[in-house]
């Protein structure tokens, strides 16, 4: 089958669905890659590159749509796109169905099948293809050089001979992809990072990036975010009053603030109110990633760059990954051949629509005429549950001290009692023994005291070759054989002699594999 | 030769036994170790050889350079991946020694019934035929050895003796046939399932019972003193053999220990019965350091001695943590890659290793990792593999340094610093359950923190669950990347792309 890339008609968008790279990876999957010419050449990919890796370039829109079997873009198809497609095609880009109802309305009178690459289910094994996360993850970085490029002064502290400077503190709020990439941004250029997130089980990943999560005091039993596939979900009044409080106590301190709350199919909560933009200091730069959808700052103007009275850039861009053509075509370019890679198992050329596959249902909107939105729940949950850490409680001096002195009491209670009941044992053996018995029981017991002692001290990496010495030396039985063999009954020597021979054979062979494997510990 | 110097070779023999399992505190002085116990063998051999009431001694040579023999050849042959198996037949050998000397006692006691009968009955004597009295009374002159220590002893000495005589050749027998069973689960000759009888642990408690009943039998002097002993035998062997079966493969390091313990005591009840204070000091010396190994196995799987021995798991509290996500698999250009990128990588050894034999590909790949100036290190849990100690042996046949190899003490605290961990055929031993599910078999078992490491790959041969058929949550851990496949195939995919 034949698959081509649209060229993106929206303005400002870099990006390209299908790059020189990717292409080759789609014919080893059995397609023809199209692309429309000039497709590539914001994102750097020239026709002539294309070319190169064996694509073929087609001139206008309306050519590689008559063309090809598959459509691919990156941005939701134009109505005017859709209505040019034919019934049985495949169109697979970003969709946004629950916005674009008139959209999924044509697609589906067109009987096209459409694929919305930001519908793939958020399970593992559809990370691959998970546009939104690819994307998320550059818009993340790009945040950090944008609000670098407003800041007027270092990420990193120095100390120079011209002075003293202090590093820039950032604070990331929410520890998406987005967040998460901002995170790791941030910190390798220096910053010291402080991150907040809603869901607390996000706390490690946080601190694994090398921010410091921005704890929140506040009791309230958490939705955990497996229940919400992996996304914050919208928190109570109260609780959005205590973080709105600990945002209002940090906000004069921090010289970069980037924004990535956003809860899917919802407006950006206002998390950076316009309160908190003027206490913060001249020269401070806000990066709000949610600008699309409203922003999470009070007085972000989306697509623009807006510089407050007291002097803070608010920076309101929508266009980050495109901002970073290459890079997002490269990964999106990817997104979509893995795709391709799960639509075609026999690796023909040929799409299967296998409908029972969680990740083609979630992702398919539009099906044989049929609107295939929103997708019944996924088999597979995509993370796992979270246990509630229960902490140990630290305890006071006073109450170690107690529970020290108690372990002790027990212990010396046992030892006692145990060292009681064996006195006893040991007398009533005494009253029946004879006395050749008991002078051999002392050197018994004081043995099994030497054992104790000097086996604690085996090093745990030896413990092999210690069984087999052990082992070795268990043939002292010998000499009891020994004894016995010169017995004039033949049948005790004839026993004895085969003991002998069992000893005989444990002797050398224990000894031996001991010294075999000792010999084998090198230091380095 | 004098008496007197025969003890004092047993005492230099006993102090240099224990020098020798002292040494093994260390690697370096552990290979002097060895030369204290071969010195201190030898002395105790020549010393019983030349020392009174020895005979036949041309015989007991040749007998024990034939064994010795057999013992190089094997000991020169065995695999080290092998150990196991071979410490397990070994205990066996000890064993069935420890029995047939004891049946010797007994059979040395029969001989001299009627001259001990004699000596402990002076009134008997008068009325017997004296050509009859005379003729015992010269044969009692020459008894040497053994024999001569017997006849000596009074009633009450003769009843301590059966007691020991019956003590030594029931765990003896035990040893016996526990350790062939051991070896076979071991050597892949029985399945490594646990296996019981209808009637299981019941069947045990009986045959027991019976034991300890045909041993007052024994001791009472009540019918045939050889076949109570017989029966006895029987029954022992029986125990041996079912207690074993009915213990599964993973549980064997502790098996194996426990075994290793019994061939001590056995050696000390024959020690007992024999009057021989360094066969008593040495048994005990064995015994001891074998019920140590089986603790420490114990505690490192968080279980109780007994239920061990008593084979399966205990009771489960309540339903496992539901586990949800998905494996996910990953090839060998990844891991390589990945590798590349580490600074810090620490490798998680365990039996699936030794079953691919797979220590010569993991070492070949830890010195080229090192090449590149890469920390890697080994984390050993104490109870992976079949052996205690096993891991340790493979690494070093293998060439692995043994200052790189830490216990899991040493290294569990390192985890969250480290870039990517290879787990290599093992599996309950880096269960996270046991840490975060209180109703999971293993809960509370301390295990290696693998999961704190960046990124893990567990190189596994396929899907399934481990020994305890626990499923491990470590896999569907989001860091966690499954490389499915033989582990030394995987890992000779793997050096190649390593540069």
């Amino acid at each position: 089958m034949k698959i081509g890339a649209l060229k993106e008609t929206f303005d400002g968008e870099a990006r390209v669905a299908i790059t020189p790279s990717s292409a080759a990876h789609l014919k080893k999957l059995g397609y023809d890659p199209y692309v429309e010419s000039g497709a590539g050449a914001r994102a750097g990919f020239s026709d002539a590159a294309y070319q190169a890796a064996g694509v073929t370039v087609v001139p206008g829109a309306a050519d590689l749509i008559r063309d090809t079997d598959i459509v691919v873009k990156v941005r939701p198809p134009s109505e005017a796109e859709i209505a040019q497609m034919r019934r049985g095609q495949t169109v697979i880009s970003y969709f946004y169905p629950s916005q674009n109802s008139e959209l999924l309305e044509a697609a589906r009178e067109q009987g096209v099948t459409a694929i919305a690459m930001d519908m793939v289910p958020r399970i593992s094994r559809a990370q691959k293809m998970d546009a939104l996360s690819s994307m998320a993850n550059i818009a993340g970085y790009r945040a950090v050089i944008e609000a670098a490029n407003n800041f007027g002064r270092f990420f990193t502290g120095q100390v120079t001979a011209a002075g003293k400077v202090p590093p820039a503190k950032v604070l990331i709020v929410g520890a998406g992809v987005a967040g998460l990439a901002a995170i790791g941004a941030a910190t390798s250029l220096g910053a010291q990072v402080y991150a907040f997130d809603v869901r607390p089980e996000v706390a490690e990943q946080i601190e694994s990036m090398g921010a410091e999560f921005v704890y929140l005091d506040f009791a309230e039993a958490q939705t955990d975010g497996a229940t919400t596939g992996g996304y914050a979900a919208p928190s109570s009044p109260e609780f959005r009053e205590a973080q709105l409080k600990k945002f209002r106590e940090l906000a004069p301190e921090m010289d970069i603030v980037i924004t990535t709350a956003l809860i899917p199919g919802r407006d950006a909560p206002i998390l950076w109110t316009a309160d908190m933009v003027e206490s913060m200091k001249t020269g401070s730069v806000i990066v709000d990633l949610a600008a699309e959808r409203g922003g999470n700052c009070e007085l972000t103007v989306p697509d623009e760059r807006f510089v407050t009275d007291n002097g803070v850039v608010i920076i309101g861009y929508t266009d980050f990954p495109s901002r970073m053509g290459a890079q997002a075509s490269e990964l999106y370019g990817n997104n979509i051949r893995h795709m391709m890679t799960d639509l075609t198992p026999g690796k023909d050329g040929q799409v299967v629509q296998n409908m029972e596959d969680d990740v083609i249902r979630g992702s398919t909107v539009t099906f044989d005429g049929d609107v295939t939105w929103p997708p019944p729940p996924p088999k597979v949950a995509a993370i796992a549950a979270q246990k509630p850490k229960e902490k140990a409680k630290e305890l006071t001096p006073e109450e170690r001290r107690a529970k020290e002195v108690a372990e002790f009491k027990a212990q010396t209670r046992s030892q006692v009692t145990l060292l009681a009941v064996g006195a006893i044992l040991m007398l009533l053996v005494g009253i029946y023994a004879p006395a050749s018995f008991l002078s051999h029981f002392i050197v018994f017991v004081l043995s099994c005291f030497i054992g104790f002692q000097v086996i604690w001290n085996v090093s745990h990496s030896l413990h092999t070759p210690l069984m087999a010495i052990t082992n070795a030396i268990s043939s002292i039985i010998i000499v009891g054989a020994l004894l016995q063999i010169g017995s004039g009954s033949w049948l005790i020597v004839v026993l004895a002699a085969a003991s002998v021979l069992m000893a005989g054979v444990n002797i050398f062979g224990g000894f031996l594999v001991t010294r075999r494997m000792l010999a084998m510990f090198q230091k380095s | 030769m004098e008496f007197g110097f025969s003890t004092a070779a047993y005492v230099v023999a006993a102090v240099l036994f224990i020098l020798s399992l002292g040494g093994l505190s260390g690697q370096e002085s552990a290979k002097r170790a060895v030369w204290y116990g071969i010195a201190a063998m030898a002395l105790a051999i020549f010393a019983t050889l030349i020392g009174p009431g020895s005979g036949n001694w041309l015989l007991a040579l040749v007998m024990l350079l034939v064994g010795g023999g057999a013992g190089w050849v094997v000991a020169q042959r065995v695999q080290m991946t092998e150990m196991p198996q071979l410490v397990a037949a070994m205990h066996s050998l000890v064993g069935l020694a420890a029995v047939l000397i004891g049946f010797n006692a007994q059979f040395e006691l029969n001989g001299l019934r009627e001259i001990m009968a004699l000596s402990h009955d002076p009134t008997g004597a008068a009325m017997m035929d004296p050509a009859r009295l005379i003729e015992l009374a010269e044969r009692a002159q020459k008894l040497t050895g053994f024999a001569a220590v017997l006849a000596h002893k009074t009633a009450a000495e003769v009843a301590m003796l059966k007691v020991e005589v019956f003590l030594g050749i029931f765990i003896g027998a035990v040893t016996f046939t526990g350790s062939i069973i051991a070896f076979g689960k071991l050597a892949g000759k029985i399945d490594g399932k646990p296996r019981k009888l209808p009637g299981g642990h019941a069947l045990n408690a009986g045959a027991a019972l019976l034991s300890v009943l045909f041993g007052v039998l024994y001791c009472a002097d009540i019918g045939s003193p050889v076949l109570w002993l017989v029966l006895v035998t029987l029954m022992a062997f029986f125990i041996g053999y079912h207690l074993i079966m009915g213990i599964g493969g993973a549980d064997m390091p502790v098996v194996v220990s426990m075994l290793n313990s019994y061939s001590g005591w056995a050696a000390a009840a024959i020690g007992f019965t024999l009057g021989n204070d360094l066969l008593i000091v040495v048994g005990a010396l064995v015994g001891s350091s074998g019920a140590i190994l089986s603790y420490i196995m114990c505690k490192a799987m968080n279980r109780n001695f007994v239920s061990v021995i008593l084979g399966g798991f205990g009771g489960e509290a309540g339903p496992a943590m539901e586990i949800e996500g998905e494996q996910i698999a990953i090839d060998a250009e990844n891991v390589a890659a990945a590798l590349n990128d580490a600074d810090e990588i620490i490798i998680v050894p365990g039996y699936g290793m030794a079953v691919a034999q797979a220590q010569q590909s993991v070492s070949e790949l830890t010195r080229k990792l090192r090449a590149r100036g890469k920390k890697v290190r080994f984390a050993i849990h104490p109870v992976a593999g079949r052996l205690p100690g096993h891991m340790n042996v493979l690494l070093a046949e293998a060439k692995v340094p043994y200052d790189i190899v830490l216990e899991m003490d040493e290294i569990n605290e390192d985890f969250p610093n480290t870039d990517v961990v290879i787990v290599i055929g093992s599996n309950d031993i880096v269960n996270p359950a046991a840490q975060e599910d209180p109703n999971s078999p293993i809960a509370g078992m301390p295990v290696l923190e693998v999961w704190k490491a960046k990124q893990v790959f567990v190189s596994k041969r396929g899907q399934g669950t481990g020994y305890s058929g626990i499923e491990n949550p470590l896999f569907y851990k989001e860091n966690t990347r499954m490389f499915y496949g033989d582990a030394k195939k995987s890992i000779d995919a793997l050096l190649p792309m390593i540069d």
